[in-house]
């Protein structure tokens, strides 16, 4: 269980390679890292530095070959592939670049996935839909299909099911990575209130520095290696 | 468990609503499968029309006197003595007029022409005598009138006009250098009789230079057991050489022999076939598991099980399956069921028949379409739930 003071994700000694051919390529060597609950990290750095394999082992779609990693009191590398389907269901909320919204649902029923797997009825699980759309600012396209809606009302979508079921953690990949500058700063600044009002711990890879700034601190990745800045008041 | 029901429903929905994205490939699937139904379905249903004509053509309080050892009424061959002997049987029943209701009938094949094809045929001329028709259920003349003793004149039976060249009510045929006269059309409950020429016994033996012997007796019985007392009596007398048998089980040995043979073309056509329609399936299914491959590894990384997606490409490929099987059921329902054909029957004699589906047959070959698409389906349901999600969000 996760109490108000540990951290809400704790690496120690983290390794992580990938083999191609023959090659092997060491990604982390011995990372370690600790983010307190509430804190809102932009994950910044070169191509191929790790920022994403950080996330999907956070997120537990991914293993790590050695080292340990525990997200919301949970240690990643202890559970079986089902219990992280369980743990990711009830803990992570994800946002792709390219939001991943299944094209042939509605608004609605892309965000009312996550709810599918939980003990919720249906009328309760409408009720957290538009609740989610709302925070969004899109109560009023329930019905939209995805191919009805703007790139940043797609990614507005996708934070809606994101935090759809109350995760403590969201993992955002790019999630700016796709939108001009103006759509990136209304969902960037829904994720500023997801964290400050609603006290979402938020890890956000980036290559983009403005969307680093809406970050509370920023951490560069560099050779398997954090270089931390402070970026937010 | 309501939550991996609700986890299987929306794969299986995002699945299936995603078909149109894979029309062609899922169509091509669906009619694969469609074809090895119908192939098989309609070696089914000719089987199950042959062997429901020729089995429902046989009573039980009928009995059939062979030669011992004749396999069909074209190989045997009956004395006249050993027809008076059967006369006196135990078991024999009698008309009005007190005399054994028995019918010694020659079985003969003479050539015709089949309306369709124009190509020769071997057709049934059964020489029977006037207790005959009465030993049969349901003879009725529908045009025309029975046959004159003592003449060359020929009933038909309506399948058989119907199939055959130059058996229209009033025609005339030769068999054996002998003019006959078409003077009736008969019906017998779509029976097998309907697929014979009939005619005077003394008239055929006589043409056909069979003089003193028939090929058949039948008789009919005071009631179906009789049929026993009647056989151990041929049994225990040496001068009756015979097979005593009921009408019904005559049949449905003449008629399993023929309905058998063509079940085993039937069978291994439509399972080759369907290993065909099989790749097909794999391939589409592969395809499907490729093309939302992102869509899966989302669901996944959202908190779906693997067996959730595993059973969601499961039942869209069964559904496929199912469809296809469908609709190869009813392409052979409106082309196949009822249609009219005529082949060899069990005393080389051609027999007319309709193709007749059930919903047992029906049931097996969707049983085989479910069957090709749970195997089409499995091994790609396998690759999506064992799928890393990592590969399928960055490829």
């Amino acid at each position: 269980m996760l109490s108000p003071t540990d951290p809400m994700i704790d690496i120690v000694d983290l390794c992580k390679r990938f083999t191609k051919g023959k090659e092997t390529i060491t990604i982390f060597d011995g990372l370690n890292l600790a983010i307190p609950r509430g804190d809102f990290v932009a994950v910044m750095g070169p191509s191929g530095s790790g920022k994403t394999t950080l996330l999907n082992l956070l997120g537990g779609i991914d293993r790590s070959d050695a080292g340990g990693i525990e997200v919301a009191g949970e240690r990643l590398d202890r559970l079986s592939e089902s219990e992280l389907s369980r743990w990711r269901a009830s803990h992570i909320g994800f946002i792709f670049q390219f939001y991943n919204l299944m094209p042939m649902l509605t608004a609605a029923q892309n965000v009312e996935l996550p709810l599918l797997l939980t003990r919720l009825g249906r009328k309760e699980r409408r009720q957290r839909v538009e609740t989610a759309l709302g925070v969004v600012g899109l109560a009023d396209r329930v019905k939209h299909y995805p191919k009805e809606m703007s790139g940043g009302q797609q990614q507005r979508v996708a934070i809606a099911r994101a935090i759809v079921s109350d995760p403590a953690l969201l993992l955002c990949d790019e999630p700016t990575g796709d939108l001009d500058r103006a759509t990136a700063d209304e969902v960037l600044s829904i994720l500023q209130v997801l964290n400050r009002d609603l006290g979402k711990t938020i890890v956000m890879v980036t290559h983009d520095p403005a969307a680093a700034q809406y970050a509370k601190r920023s951490l560069h990745l560099d050779k398997g290696h954090f270089i931390e800045k402070e970026l937010a008041a | 468990m309501r939550s991996i029901f609700l986890q299987v429903l929306a794969v299986t929905t995002i699945n299936l609503k995603s078909l149109p994205q894979r029309l062609w490939l899922s169509l091509a699937t669906v009619i694969a499968v469609g074809l090895v139904v119908t192939v098989l379905l309609a070696f089914l249903a000719m089987a199950n029309g042959f062997q429901r004509t020729i089995a429902d053509s046989g009573a039980e309080d009928i009995a059939v006197v062979l030669r011992s050892g004749s396999l069909s009424e074209i190989n045997s061959v009956v004395l006249r003595d050993q027809v008076r002997l059967i006369e006196d049987g135990p078991g024999i029943a009698k008309g009005a007029d007190g005399k054994p209701q028995i019918s010694g009938e020659l079985y003969l094949t003479v050539d015709g022409i089949k309306r369709s094809t124009r190509t020769k045929a071997s057709l049934p001329l059964r020489g029977l005598g006037p207790q005959g028709p009465a030993l049969r259920r349901g003879i009725v003349i529908t045009a025309g009138r029975m046959f004159n003793p003592g003449s060359n004149e020929i009933i038909v039976g309506k399948a058989m006009g119907k199939e055959f060249e130059g058996f229209d009510l009033g025609g005339t045929v030769t068999f054996n250098s002998t003019r006959w006269t078409v003077v009736g059309i008969f019906a017998a409950d779509g029976s097998v009789f309907e697929s014979e020429i009939w005619a005077d016994l003394p008239v055929v033996q006589s043409l056909f230079k069979r003089a003193g012997a028939v090929q058949t007796v039948r008789a009919r019985l005071t009631n179906p057991a009789a049929i026993e007392a009647l056989r151990a009596y041929s049994d225990s007398d040496p001068r009756l050489k015979l097979d005593v048998t009921s009408e019904a089980a005559y049949f449905a040995q003449q008629a399993s022999n023929t309905s058998d043979l063509i079940q085993k073309l039937g069978w291994p056509l439509a399972i080759a076939m369907a290993f065909g329609s099989l790749a097909g399936a794999l391939n589409t299914m592969y395809s499907s598991v490729a093309a939302r491959a992102t869509e899966i590894a989302t669901l996944r990384a959202i908190g779906f099980g693997g067996f959730s997606t595993f059973v969601g490409t499961l039942v869209e490929s069964l559904i496929l399956a199912a469809a296809g099987g469908v609709i190869g059921a009813a392409a052979t329902y409106l082309v196949f069921d009822g249609f009219t054909a005529s082949t060899m029957g069990a005393s080389f004699s051609q027999v007319v028949f309709n193709f007749q589906l059930s919903p047992r047959l029906i049931g097996q070959g969707l049983l085989l379409a479910l069957v090709v698409g749970l195997f089409g389906g499995l091994f790609p349901a396998l690759r999506a739930a064992r799928m890393p999600i990592v590969a399928g969000l960055y490829g």
